[in-house]
C-alpha cells in the first residue's frame, strides 16, 4: 500500500517544458545519475561489440582464472570470460525492466484515465481491483504468479506488471479527476470537443510529468525486484547471462571465488543509484510535489 | 472511533474476498492439467486416460470455475487450504508451522531498522547540509539501491568468512538471527532514513514550530517535545507497511540464508510446482498484509489527534 503514501490531490497544471534539460544539468547528483545509466543503456545496446569474448563460450583450459589481459575480469567456473557475460548481462537485465515498465504504462495509464474520465460504476469496479492488488505485498505476487508460470523472462515481465501497474492507476485517477475540473476541459467541452479529444488533449499531457518522474523513481526498484526473481532462477535460464543469474551461478564459489558474486551485485547496484539519482533530480525539476511518495520495497 | 474502526473492518470483507478470489485464480496460470500433474508426481509410468478422469471427477475439476471457487472458498473458510503435492502435509498447518521463523526475522529487522534510521534521519534533518547530512543520503541512497541478495553475501563475506564471528546460514541460535535480520535492516533502514529526514524537516519549517521557538524554547525541547511526533506519522505508515512486507515472508533473504519460514517455504514450493502451496500462501499472506495495514491505522488514529477526531465525526 506504499502508493498511498502518495497525495491524490496532485493537481498538474501546465508548466513549460523548456530549461528541463537545461536545469538537469546544473543539477550534480543528475549528471551523476545520467552517467551511470547511460553506461548501463550503452553496455546492454552495444555489448556484441564491446565484448572481447563470447559470453557463452566454455573454455575448460581457463576455469576461475583471476584478472589478465586476455580476460579483465576473470573468468568464471565454466572459462567464460565475466566482463562479456556482465555486458551482456545488462541486456536481460536492463530490457526486461524497460519492456516491463511500458507494460505498466500501458496498463496504468489506461486504466487510471478510464477510472478517473468515465467514473461512475467503471471508476468502482476499478479501483476495486487496485484495493485487492494493493493489499498484497507486491513482490510476493509477482513472485507467486511468475512461479505458478514457471521460469522464463516473460513469465517474469508478467508478474511484474500484474502488481505493479495499481500504483499508476491511482495517481493517474488522481490526476485525471482534477484535470477534469479544470477550467480549460469545461471551455473545450462548451466548444464541442469528443472525449477522444479532451483526454489525449488536456487531460494526458498533464498527467505526463509526474508519471515520467515516478517511472524513473520506479525503475531502480524494478530492476532490483527483476534481477531477485533473475537469482531465485525463475527467469533467464542457462547459459545465458543476466546479473541476478550470474549471482545465483557464483554461489558455490562464494568462499573460493567471491568476485563472481561481487561484480554482478556491483553492477545491479550502480545502475539502480543511477536511476535513484536521475529519478530523484527529475522529481525536483519537474514536480516536486510528488516528494514522500516511495516505491515498495 | 469505535465507529471507524467498525467501518474499516466492514471495508475489509470486500478486500478479503477479492483476495481469496485472486489466491484461486492463480491455479488457472499453471499450465497442463491439474489432475495429470498430481498422477505424475505420484508414479512414474504415464496416467492413463481413465485414471486422469477419475481424478479430475475426484476433484471436482469439470465444475465451472464459480463453482469451484465456491467450493474452494467454503474449504478455505474452515481452514482447509487444501494439501501440498511435495509431502501431503495441509497448506496451513505447513505455513502456521513456519511462520514463526519469518516473524523472528521480520521484528528484529524492523526493530534495527528503526534504531538505525531514527536517529540518523532526526540528526539529519536537525543537521541540515551539515557533513552529517550528506553522510547519511549518501548511505539512504546506496543502501536503498543495493540488491538484498548481494548485500546478504557481503556481509557472509565479512563476518563469516572474514571474522568468523557469525554462522554462514541456518537457524536455531540467536547468533544465526543475526545476519538475515542486520541484511534487511540495512535496506530498510535507508529508506526510512530518508523518510525521518524529509518528514522532520517539512515539520521544523511548519508554524506551530516556530511558535514554540519564538516562545524561547530551546531546540531539543523544540525537536522532541513539537517535532517529532508529527514528523513521525508517515515514517509509522511506512514501518507498518514494511512490517507487513516482511511479514509475507522476505522470500530471497530467506533462501539465501536457509531459514526455515515461509519464504523459503514458497521458493522451494515453487521449485517443485507445489500449487497448493503457493495458492495458499497466497491467499495466507493477504490476509497476513491486510491485517498488519488494520493495524497500522487503528495506530495512527492513535497517535494523530486530528484523525481521531475527523473519524469520530465522519
Amino acid at each position: 500500500m506504499a502508493e498511498a503514501v502518495l497525495p491524490t490531490v496532485l493537481t498538474a497544471r501546465p508548466r513549460p517544458r523548456a530549461g528541463v534539460g537545461h536545469r538537469l544539468l546544473r543539477d550534480r547528483a543528475a549528471i551523476v545519475g545520467l552517467i551511470l545509466v547511460a553506461g548501463a543503456v550503452l553496455a546492454a545496446v552495444a555489448a556484441p561489440i564491446l565484448t572481447p569474448h563470447d559470453p557463452i563460450a566454455i573454455n575448460p583450459a581457463v576455469v576461475l582464472q583471476g584478472p589478465s589481459r586476455l580476460h579483465p575480469l576473470g573468468t568464471d567456473n565454466l572459462g567464460r570470460d565475466v566482463l562479456s557475460r556482465l555486458l551482456h548481462g545488462a541486456r536481460p537485465s536492463l530490457g526486461t525492466a524497460a519492456t516491463a515498465s511500458l507494460l505498466i504504462l500501458a496498463i496504468g495509464v489506461t486504466g487510471g484515465t478510464i477510472s478517473g474520465y468515465v467514473g461512475g460504476r467503471v471508476d468502482e469496479v476499478l479501483m476495486r481491483i487496485v484495493d485487492v492488488l494493493l493489499a498484497f505485498p507486491s513482490l510476493i505476487l509477482a513472485l507467486a504468479i511468475a512461479g505458478m508460470l514457471g521460469p522464463g523472462l516473460v513469465h517474469v515481465m508478467i508478474g511484474m506488471a500484474a502488481v505493479w501497474w495499481v500504483g499508476y492507476a491511482r495517481i493517474v485517477r488522481g490526476l485525471v479527476l482534477s484535470v477534469r475540473e479544470r477550467q480549460f476541459v469545461e471551455a473545450a467541452q462548451a466548444v464541442g470537443a469528443s472525449h477522444a479529444r479532451i483526454v489525449w488533449r488536456h487531460a494526458l499531457p498533464n498527467v505526463m510529468a509526474p508519471v515520467i518522474v515516478l517511472v524513473t523513481l520506479d525503475m531502480g526498484g524494478l530492476i532490483l525486484a527483476i534481477s531477485g526473481l533473475n537469482f531465485l532462477g525463475l527467469g533467464v535460464q542457462p547459459p545465458w547471462p543476466e546479473w541476478g543469474a550470474m549471482l545465483n551461478e557464483g554461489r558455490p564459489f562464494l568462499f573460493s571465488t567471491p568476485r563472481l558474486m561481487i561484480y554482478p551485485g556491483l553492477a545491479i547496484s550502480l545502475v539502480v543509484i543511477g536511476f535513484n539519482m536521475l529519478g530523484d533530480a527529475l522529481r525536483d525539476v519537474l514536480d516536486p510535489r510528488l516528494r514522500g511518495g516511495q516505491t515498495p520495497s | 472511533m469505535l465507529p471507524y474502526i467498525g467501518r474499516r473492518i466492514l471495508n475489509l470483507v470486500p478486500v478479503l474476498l477479492g483476495i481469496s478470489l485472486l489466491a484461486f485464480s492463480l491455479s488457472a496460470l499453471a499450465p497442463g492439467d491439474p489432475a495429470l500433474r498430481i498422477l505424475r508426481l505420484q508414479s512414474d509410468a504415464p496416467p492413463t486416460r481413465a485414471a486422469v478422469q477419475k481424478l479430475r471427477a475426484e476433484l471436482g475439476l469439470d465444475a465451472p470455475f464459480p463453482l469451484r471457487y465456491l467450493r474452494w472458498l467454503q474449504d478455505a473458510a474452515r481452514g482447509d487450504l487444501g494439501e501440498s503435492y511435495r509431502t501431503g502435509e495441509p497448506v496451513l498447518r505447513a505455513l502456521a508451522l513456519r511462520f514463526p521463523a519469518t516473524a523472528q526475522v521480520a521484528v528484529a529487522s524492523t526493530l534495527l531498522a528503526l534504531v538505525i534510521s531514527l536517529p540518523l534521519g532526526v540528526f539529519s534533518a536537525v543537521r541540515r547540509n551539515a557533513p552529517v547530512d550528506h553522510a547519511s543520503r549518501i548511505w539512504a541512497l546506496v543502501g536503498a539501491s543495493m540488491p538484498s541478495f548481494w548485500l546478504a553475501y557481503v556481509l557472509i563475506l565479512m563476518f563469516s568468512v572474514g571474522l568468523r564471528l557469525l554462522p554462514v546460514a541456518g537457524h536455531g541460535t540467536l547468533a544465526h538471527l543475526v545476519l538475515p535480520s542486520v541484511t534487511l535492516a540495512l535496506g530498510g533502514a535507508a529508506t526510512l532514513t530518508r523518510l525521518t529526514r524529509s518528514s522532520l524537516l517539512e515539520t521544523l519549517g511548519e508554524d506551530f514550530v516556530r511558535t514554540a521557538r519564538a516562545k524561547g524554547l530551546g531546540s531539543f525541547s523544540v525537536i522532541a517535545r513539537h517535532a517529532l511526533q508529527p514528523g513521525l506519522i508517515p515514517v509509522v505508515t511506512a514501518l507498518g507497511i514494511r512490517l507487513g512486507h516482511l511479514l509475507a515472508g522476505a522470500a530471497i533473504v530467506e533462501t539465501v540464508f536457509a531459514w526455515p519460514g515461509i519464504g523459503k517455504f514458497v521458493v522451494d514450493s515453487i521449485y517443485d510446482r507445489d500449487y497448493p502451496v503457493i495458492q495458499g500462501f497466497v491467499l495466507f499472506t493477504g490476509i497476513v498484509f491486510v491485517l498488519v495495514n488494520l493495524l497500522v491505522d487503528l495506530l495512527y488514529v492513535w497517535i494523530d489527534p486530528r484523525i481521531r477526531i475527523e473519524a469520530g465525526r465522519g
